[in-house]
């Protein structure tokens, strides 16, 4: 049996007097790619942030590699090896967007394996990286202002950045939001490569078709509690997910 | 000025788009449009106090002077203000190495070589040390107690005389000529600038100028953004403090008027009306705000009346500042073209 890689036990917090996350536990196998689904306000994204340390949690821990990771700083856990993108995308509009991956390969985690870095190195490594990702390097997309870049790209953009860090867990939250279907298709074809290199993924998506496809295990939250957990294929077929999402049983016929 | 039917087109010059490669170097038109916008100033700094000197200005030398040390300070507010944090004291700098300095040359009776580089960087320290716990807060709260400190530390000295209290420390040792003190704050303040618009260009300044845009977005990247404000902070304060410490020799005393209010607001008022970001904006505007303020001595009690009018007028005629303005003439023309009618 693979190691647990992340392991989040009873995770709380409440925001006044909702509880936006209530004690969910859960674990992440090494090379597991992990599926997080519920519907609208049920503590994804909450549960994400309190794992990567932007949000303090009131109750619970979080260990990752059997270590205890609970309240540390978030570039702190960016370095110890979890990358995040985020659903609302932040790019640093004002640079070029091969910069915005440059300032990720600055981190000590990614320095300690370049050394140094000289002169436009770190550049190069960028580019390669957004290449990766579909930035079109002969049209000069990643030397253009992320601010000129459509959505889609900046989605694209975070999940560079997530590479660029070298991650043991990339955490994806929401990446397909807003992108155009062919935007999905192609993303959806580096997201399978990195199921075939065995990287260790939880993520969290709204477009179920895409993610059943490439999830070993699916959790499901509803109101910040974990309502179901299992194969896509078991989800699929649960009645409480589907109340959970739809509002009411309904009879298939 | 809008003209019906017409559109404003802002086109880059083509020396610009000639100048953007090695290939510069094969004429000496694309040279000089390189390198005359730097050449330009240097050569009127160093030329400007020889001019003075031969017209007998002693008065406006002083001014001079004056004004590179507000551009110090000035410069030290942009390069805070490009890691998103917002100073409104940038006499606690100013203050600090000042009276380091001060108390260095009055008590110890250290020479003016030794008091200045201390003061630099004891007061960049201790101006780091009081700022650092509240690295945290952003916009105007960080701007809030950075004004707080300097009044602070006015009335610190006057209840509990201090280093002189209201007296100030006299009689400290003065520069042996004036040429010596010119030139050294003109000789800072050229490092400053160039050093400063070098550090923003490098990807440790891309770093700086992502933590304005997005600070979550710098964490996400596994960088210490606490640290990395810290640097900046003490690299601001370092200037300030040098022109303190520089200012307290020059005039030969250090009083309380260091934590005014006025060395906290000049180099604000410089950079918006020079235009932020690129150092040389702040430097520009300090030129232009310290004359101008103290032309309109003349006029009396109208003098804040007429310079705040300046001021209005500038910021609002030039929102992006004088410095963007050149610099956009300079590299672009613009041209009036035809509106195709929708019908």
């Amino acid at each position: 049996m693979k190691r647990d890689l992340l392991k989040v036990v009873n995770l709380t917090k409440s925001f006044g007097g909702v509880r936006a996350v209530d004690e969910v536990s859960f674990e992440v196998a090494e090379g597991e790619f992990l599926g997080l689904i519920g519907p609208n306000g049920s503590g994804k994204t909450t549960t994400v942030n309190l794992i990567t340390g932007y949000v303090k949690s009131d109750k619970g821990k979080v260990f990752f590699k059997g270590k205890d990771i609970t309240g540390k700083a978030p570039y702190a856990i960016a370095n110890i090896g979890i990358a995040r993108s985020f659903q609302m995308v932040r790019p640093l509009y004002q640079l070029p967007a091969f910069k915005n991956i440059v300032v990720a390969l600055r981190s000590p985690r990614v320095m300690k394996e370049i050394r140094g870095g000289k002169y436009g190195e770190l550049d190069d490594i960028a580019i390669d990286l957004l290449e990766d990702v579909g930035f079109e390097r002969d049209s000069f997309v990643p030397y253009k202002l992320a601010s000129a870049l459509p959505h889609g790209y900046l989605k694209r953009m975070e999940l560079a950045r997530c590479m660029a860090l070298r991650p043991d867990l990339y955490i994806l939250d929401e990446l397909f939001s807003g992108m155009s279907m062919s935007e999905v298709a192609a993303t959806m074809f580096i997201i399978e490569k990195m199921k075939q290199g065995g990287k260790t993924v939880i993520m969290i998506e709204h477009r179920l078709r895409e993610l059943f496809r490439v999830a070993d295990r699916v959790l499901v939250l509803n109101f910040g509690r974990k309502i179901a957990e299992g194969t896509p294929k078991e989800i699929s077929e649960s009645n409480e997910v589907k109340k959970a999402y739809i509002g009411v049983e309904v009879e298939l016929a | 000025m809008v003209k019906e039917g017409y559109r404003k087109e802002r086109l880059d010059r083509g020396i610009k788009a000639r100048c953007d490669s090695i290939f510069m170097l094969t004429s000496y038109r694309e040279i000089l449009y390189m390198l005359l916008p730097r050449v330009l100033p240097i050569a009127a700094l160093i030329i400007i106090p020889l001019v003075l000197e031969v017209s007998g200005q002693v008065y406006w030398q002083k001014v001079f002077i004056l004004a590179c040390v507000i551009s110090l300070l000035a410069m030290g507010w942009d390069y805070l203000a490009s890691v998103g944090l917002v100073s409104l004291g940038q006499a606690l700098f100013f203050g600090v190495g000042a009276y380091i300095a001060g108390a260095l040359n009055h008590y110890l009776k250290w020479p003016i070589f030794l008091t200045i580089p201390v003061a630099t960087l004891g007061g960049a320290l201790i101006c780091t040390l009081l700022l650092a716990p509240i690295i945290r807060m952003r916009g105007i709260y960080f701007g809030m107690v950075t004004l707080a400190f300097p009044l602070f530390f006015n009335r610190i000295i006057e209840a509990t005389k201090l280093c002189g209290g209201t007296e100030g420390l006299p009689g400290l040792t003065q520069f042996p000529t004036i040429w010596v003190a010119t030139y050294l704050i003109i000789g800072a303040l050229l490092i400053c600038l160039f050093a400063f618009r070098r550090i923003i260009d490098t990807d440790y300044g891309m770093v700086l100028r992502g933590i304005r845009d997005n600070d979550r977005a710098i964490m996400a990247s596994g960088i210490n953004i606490y640290w990395v404000k810290v640097q900046a902070i003490f690299i601001c304060a370092a200037a300030g403090a040098f022109a303190g410490a520089f200012m307290s020799h020059h005039i030969g005393i250090v009083g309380m008027s260091v934590f005014a209010l006025d060395m906290s607001i000049m180099p604000v008022a410089a950079v918006v009306l020079g235009g932020g970001g690129t150092f040389a904006g702040a430097t520009l505007g300090t030129f232009i705000l310290v004359p101008l303020s103290e032309f309109l001595r003349a006029y009396g009690t109208l003098r804040i009346a007429i310079y705040s009018l300046v001021m209005v007028v500038c910021v609002v005629g030039l929102p992006e500042g004088i410095f963007h303005y050149l610099q956009r003439k300079y590299h672009q023309f613009d041209r009036w073209v035809t509106v195709e009618a929708k019908e």
